[in-house]
């Protein structure tokens, strides 16, 4: 199926299926904040090629999903290719774009700053957790304003960014028994990553803190505040600069 | 025009064939559910494919309508009266205003399509007229339909079945349609019932042998607590030993995930975008609507394909919609 040259320019673009109706290219085995920015670099080269079939390309840690239409592909094929099927054909013309994206200088993700009041009543798990790890909830605020994350994918529901770099006096399992209701702006912990609920929702991560900011909002283009590869610093603010904040994004 | 919805039925949206190019802000594709039969009452009565349908669950809606109305309704077979007369499936049906149309509960599969000529009048939100029932927005009010509503419905050719129409004026029937119908449902295109065709994914090889076989050779049921998100599949446990650790990335419609509890999970319609479970792969496209269509209890086994031999079933599948439409545009003029 590949000639030995292109398994060889392969080997930093692995390919593989996802179903019959998308793929998956994978750039890195291990995740990191300039794979991340990478990955959505080359996912935004994808739709900038308008690839006859191609529907989205979707960036997420350390791949890119490309979701495409197989009889599109098809019918855009040379007339000598009559007997590749939608994925060879694809994939060919994924790796040339990718190939030309690659060569261009990486650039870091935008730097975001996202003011959060935490504990109280915007972050109810914060002295759960801070007991948890045997600390002050002070130095928990202290240790979670400290990095710069990155937005390794977006995911959960719009505009929920999984952001990575979180201290690992920090990384906590999720609650056992989600919340039935989180509100919108809610900052919280899962695991080894921390990220912010844009809509009230279920969820099972501890709540430590609330922003004011809009994480999504249909009004605005693009609707998401936060994009994969994008980098986030969180600062704390009081109760009051919170309420501020809330009715001046109103 | 518009239906006034006299009952919403258990769950009724709006929902085109997805909300494509916005996963990369975490907004979900969401659409139909049985992509097939959506495509089918749309060709029907004359839209392009991805006009919005009405998409009716288990127990159906109930409307009256303001205006003589150009519709065809596919995919479930749900009992369904127009002032009490049966009302045929498949087919083109022009109904006369003021009647009522009524959907009862399903008899057969889950889901059933109502096309109307010219679409639903709804506005797109990010590019489509799906509802997202999570984020509120989209299609009808970014909800289900509800008792009171009044959907309304764009304008339609009035070039189409020009023959339907001399009936309906000649006659006192709530209804005109031809005597011709098309493919009842998806089944027809089917190998065989409860088969389900998969496409082994990335993560395959990194399942235990054992778990393979059993997903391989076992019967699954869907689950009560499945939805347009998910489907829960009750069977046999996949158990890995030790945890399968994945990076998250993109996932997709029919995605057969695993979590740590061993249960499989298949990914429908409205599925988020991206996942962090270990994944035994992808059910063909070909064979998404009949799963669609399998209400809770419904039992299933999965068979491997290659991924060339689905893709070429799936182009198969394009080319038959194609002839399909072909030919009912022809009938259209008559």
């Amino acid at each position: 199926m590949t000639d030995s040259l292109s398994r060889s320019r392969a080997a930093r673009f692995a390919f593989f299926p996802l179903g019959d109706r998308a793929l998956v290219v994978e750039l890195a085995a291990r995740v990191s904040e300039s794979v991340a920015a990478q990955a959505r670099r080359l996912a935004d080269a994808v739709e900038a090629a308008r690839i006859p079939g191609v529907r989205e390309a979707v960036s997420a840690f350390s791949s890119i999903t490309v979701h495409y239409e197989p009889v599109r592909v098809k019918d855009a094929a040379a007339p000598d290719q009559t007997d590749v099927g939608p994925y060879e054909l694809l994939q060919a013309r994924l790796q040339a774009v990718l190939e030309a994206a690659g060569e261009e200088e990486a650039v870091p993700g935008t730097l975001i700053e996202v003011p959060v009041c935490y504990g109280g009543e915007y972050g109810e798990d914060l002295g759960v957790l801070a007991l948890a790890h045997e600390m002050a909830p002070s130095k928990v605020v202290e240790l979670h304003t400290r990095p710069v994350y990155y937005v390794g994918m977006l995911g959960f529901m719009p505009g929920f960014p999984y952001l990575a770099g979180l201290d690992a006096r920090l990384v906590t399992p999720r609650r056992a028994t989600p919340r039935a209701s989180v509100p919108r702006g809610s900052v919280a912990i899962g695991g080894e990553h921390t990220g912010i609920y844009p809509l009230d929702s279920p969820g099972g991560w501890h709540v430590i803190g609330r922003t004011p900011l809009s994480l999504f909002d249909l009004n605005r283009d693009p609707p998401s505040l936060l994009q994969a590869g994008d980098r986030v610093r969180f600062v704390a603010i009081t109760p009051e600069r919170y309420e501020q904040l809330l009715v001046g994004a109103a | 025009m518009a239906l006034k919805v006299l009952r919403a039925g258990i769950l009724s949206t709006i929902q085109d064939l997805g909300r494509w190019g916005c996963q990369r802000y975490g907004v979900p594709v969401g659409g139909v559910m049985d992509e097939f039969s959506h495509r089918l009452a749309n060709i029907l009565v004359g839209n392009r494919e991805d006009a919005a349908t009405l998409e009716m669950t288990l127990v159906g809606p109930g409307f009256t309508l303001n205006a003589d109305t150009l519709l065809a309704v596919c995919g479930a077979d749900f009992e369904a009266r127009v002032n009490g007369e049966s009302l045929p499936k498949a087919r083109p049906v022009l109904v006369r205003a003021g009647s009522a149309l009524d959907f009862g509960p399903c008899r057969r599969g889950c889901r059933a399509y109502l096309a109307v000529a010219g679409g639903f009048g709804v506005e797109p939100v990010l590019g489509s007229r799906s509802t997202f029932l999570r984020g509120a927005f989209g299609g009808w009010q970014g909800r289900a339909l509800r008792r009171g509503d009044q959907l309304p419905t764009r304008d339609a050719d009035p070039a189409l079945y020009p023959s339907l129409h001399r009936k309906l004026r000649e006659s006192r029937a709530p209804m005109a349609y031809p005597s011709w119908a098309a493919t009842e449902s998806v089944e027809a295109l089917m190998p065989g019932p409860h088969l389900l065709r998969f496409v082994r994914g990335r993560h395959w090889s990194r399942f235990p042998e054992e778990a393979r076989e059993t997903f391989l050779s076992s019967e699954y049921r869907i689950g009560s607590n499945s939805d347009r998100q998910a489907y829960r599949l009750m069977g046999p446990l996949l158990l890995a030993r030790d945890s399968i650790e994945v990076i998250s990335s993109g996932v997709t419609f029919g995605t057969i995930q695993v979590p740590p509890d061993g249960e499989p999970i298949v990914l429908m319609a409205s599925r988020q975008t991206t996942g962090g479970y270990p994944r035994l792969g992808e059910v063909v496209a070909a064979d998404l609507p009949l799963l669609a269509q399998m209400p809770a209890g419904a039992r299933l086994r999965f068979q491997a394909v290659e991924l060339a031999a689905a893709q070429t079933l799936l182009l198969e599948r394009e080319r038959e919609i194609a002839r399909m439409q072909e030919a009912l545009s022809m009938r259209a003029g008559g």
